[in-house]
């Protein structure tokens, strides 16, 4: 499913953090592509800057030097409300902790990323059912998180993560708070998403399993990949 | 659209912390609007005053007598169109815990300048005709139940006695601004007994009321019978009737600025605590805030949040608090009616209330969303888990 031309391309990125008087670093020189459709799983110790690479193709974070562009434009050339509006219309973000929205149903958390739209209410209500009924939770769509598995959650913020049809989708650690079975469903889910939808997902994870399922994988430790 | 969804929902995720900040919010604007409906009341009769009235009093203090006969002198100056006089009586009637303001006064050219003292046109004449006649406001008859006819015996202070009076009739104020509990009486019935009784304090008065022609010559008026008197045995002070009423608040001034003081100190409490409330919840959601701006939601937004939670936090303990400010200045006009006659809530007080809330709520939300704006996202979503 993959093509030529690379959905992301990462040029000589490097990020660091300060703490205090000190700066730890974090990512040094990575270079690397990943093409359209593809499934990457991304390994490393706690630490490795896994996390921080992931944040910075999703566009929430900046990097120091170098360069991202996704899907063509050059994000690390944006500003905070030009970051927020791309976001919004081309990253899915499949969290941890599934980071739904408590006070919002299923349906509500699902359709959060389309308020930003220009969508009518019935253009919504059509993505939001059609989101919902890919992860299989038609039935739970007026349920507050509180009242669904850790799976279900999941599958919600997968649901809402899919919603705007992103040109890419982010995991971090998407099975890490998850029980074997339910893991297994979220990443068969992901799978389905990656081969018949074609979507590109980026997946960071200490997870083997998780990592068995992806196309290809990459191992990150302090700060450079170590073998592809 | 999501966002009002997420304020009131948001509003009452802690029911219990939110319903005790909307309560306390609500004391705050009772206590706001009780202390600002008692600055009302205090200058009420300020408020009441006309700009086409003055009153001529000894120079020395309002305690001194003016002869009577300056009555006449007055009424030729220039400018002058009415002349009234009274006393203050200072009568108890049985007990001093019944305090009610009593003057004795000529009544004709008195009610003349007092339009807004409202009698009906035949008790009117019955009270013009009878001297040991009295005319109570609408107020004070209902605190004593006093009816037409009733005879009413004032003890006197100034003037020693048990003084019989009759009740000729019940005057209404053409607004709310006027005092309804006030007592007026023939000054001739008093300058009679006085007569008898202390021959030397007879035909003198504590004041005269003027009515002028122009307001805008007012000053001048004032001035030209103040000369006239000049050098006497008795010199005068004119002034507007609202200097003049304004020369007794001023002598309560100090308590007029504690209230003013309690009043801003009450607002400082009351942000301190929804500041808190808001503080607390902002560093709660922090994560959620951070989520929303991964899936592109932006600081106006966050902003939105929060500003609407607090705004709805505060108006909604502002309205509680107006709902209870109206039965409390209900109970206080009954409770303490001969200390603040005129007490009632002013429009403007209610537009303040509401002017507070927002204050409060936007200044409280202030930190808050700038907190929630600015922390990186990456850093918000580690707050979580």
């Amino acid at each position: 499913m993959t093509d030529e031309y690379p959905i992301v391309r990462i040029t000589d990125v490097s990020k660091s953090y300060h703490r205090g008087s000190y700066v730890v670093p974090v990512l040094s020189d990575i270079t690397f592509d990943i093409a359209r459709g593809e499934f990457l799983a991304i390994m490393g110790p706690s630490g490795s800057g896994k996390s921080t690479l992931l944040n910075l193709i999703a566009g929430i974070d900046r990097v120091d030097a170098g360069s991202i562009t996704v899907g063509g434009q050059d994000i690390t050339a944006m500003n905070e409300t030009e970051l927020a509006l791309w976001r919004a219309d081309n990253v899915g973000f499949i969290f941890q902790f599934y980071n739904l929205i408590p006070v919002l149903t299923a349906y509500e958390n699902v359709e959060l990323p389309l308020h930003l739209t220009g969508l009518s209410r019935a253009a919504r209500r059509e993505h939001v059912q059609t989101a919902l009924a890919m992860v299989n939770l038609t039935e739970r769509m007026d349920h507050y998180p509180s009242q669904l598995s850790g799976g279900e959650q999941q599958r919600v913020a997968i649901a809402r993560a899919i919603v705007v049809d992103p040109a890419i989708l982010v995991a971090d650690e998407p099975t890490g708070d998850l029980d074997r079975a339910s893991a297994h469903d979220v990443l068969d889910l992901m799978e389905r998403l990656n081969t018949e939808l074609g979507k590109t997902i980026i997946m960071v994870t200490h997870d083997p399993h998780a990592a068995e399922r992806a196309h290809s994988m990459k191992h990150l430790e302090k700060g450079v990949f170590n073998s592809v | 659209m999501i966002l009002p969804k997420m304020i009131m929902k948001n509003a009452f995720r802690r029911r219990v912390r939110t319903i005790l900040t909307i309560t306390a919010m609500g004391i705050a604007i009772l206590a706001f609007g009780l202390l600002r409906t008692v600055l009302t009341a205090w200058y009420s009769a300020v408020d009441a005053s006309s700009a086409s009235r003055l009153v001529t009093r000894s120079s020395v203090s309002i305690i001194f007598p003016l002869p009577l006969a300056y009555h006449e002198k007055i009424g030729h100056v220039s400018g002058v169109s009415r002349v009234s006089y009274g006393s203050w009586f200072g009568g108890i009637y049985i007990s001093e815990k019944n305090f009610f303001a009593n003057f004795a006064v000529e009544p004709a050219s008195y009610l003349d300048l007092y339009p807004e003292f409202v009698v009906p046109p035949g008790q009117k004449a019955d009270f013009l005709r009878d001297r040991r006649g009295f005319i109570a406001g609408k107020k004070l008859a209902d605190r004593f139940g006093w009816r037409l006819g009733d005879i009413v015996t004032l003890k006197g202070t100034i003037y020693p006695g048990d003084w019989d009076f009759v009740l000729r009739g019940i005057y209404t104020g053409l607004n709310r601004t006027v005092d309804e509990t006030q007592f007026f009486f023939h000054w001739d019935y008093l300058n009679e007994g006085v007569r008898k009784a202390y021959p030397a304090m007879a035909d003198e008065v504590g004041f005269f009321m003027i009515g002028v022609k122009d307001p805008n010559l007012s000053a001048e008026v004032a001035r030209e019978i103040d000369a006239m008197f000049a050098n006497s045995r008795a010199e005068t002070l004119t002034e507007s009737e609202r200097a003049f009423i304004m020369g007794f608040i001023s002598m309560s001034e100090a308590i007029v600025m504690v209230i003013r003081i309690v009043s801003l100190l009450v607002i400082v409490i009351i942000l301190a605590v929804v500041a808190n409330t808001m503080a607390m919840t902002t560093r709660e959601r922090i994560g959620e805030y951070a989520v929303l701006k991964t899936l592109g939601y932006r600081g106006s937004h966050i902003g939105v949040i929060i500003m609407g939670e607090a705004l709805l936090i505060t108006l909604s303990g502002c309205l509680l608090g107006i709902a209870v400010t109206f039965p409390m200045v209900r109970f206080f006009t009954t409770e303490l009616g001969q200390y603040f006659p005129v007490f009632f809530v002013e429009p403007l007080t209610i537009w303040l209330d509401f002017g507070v809330a927002i204050l409060v709520g936007a200044a409280a939300a202030v930190i808050p969303t700038r907190q929630a704006v600015r922390i990186r996202i990456a850093d918000g979503l580690r707050r979580i888990g």
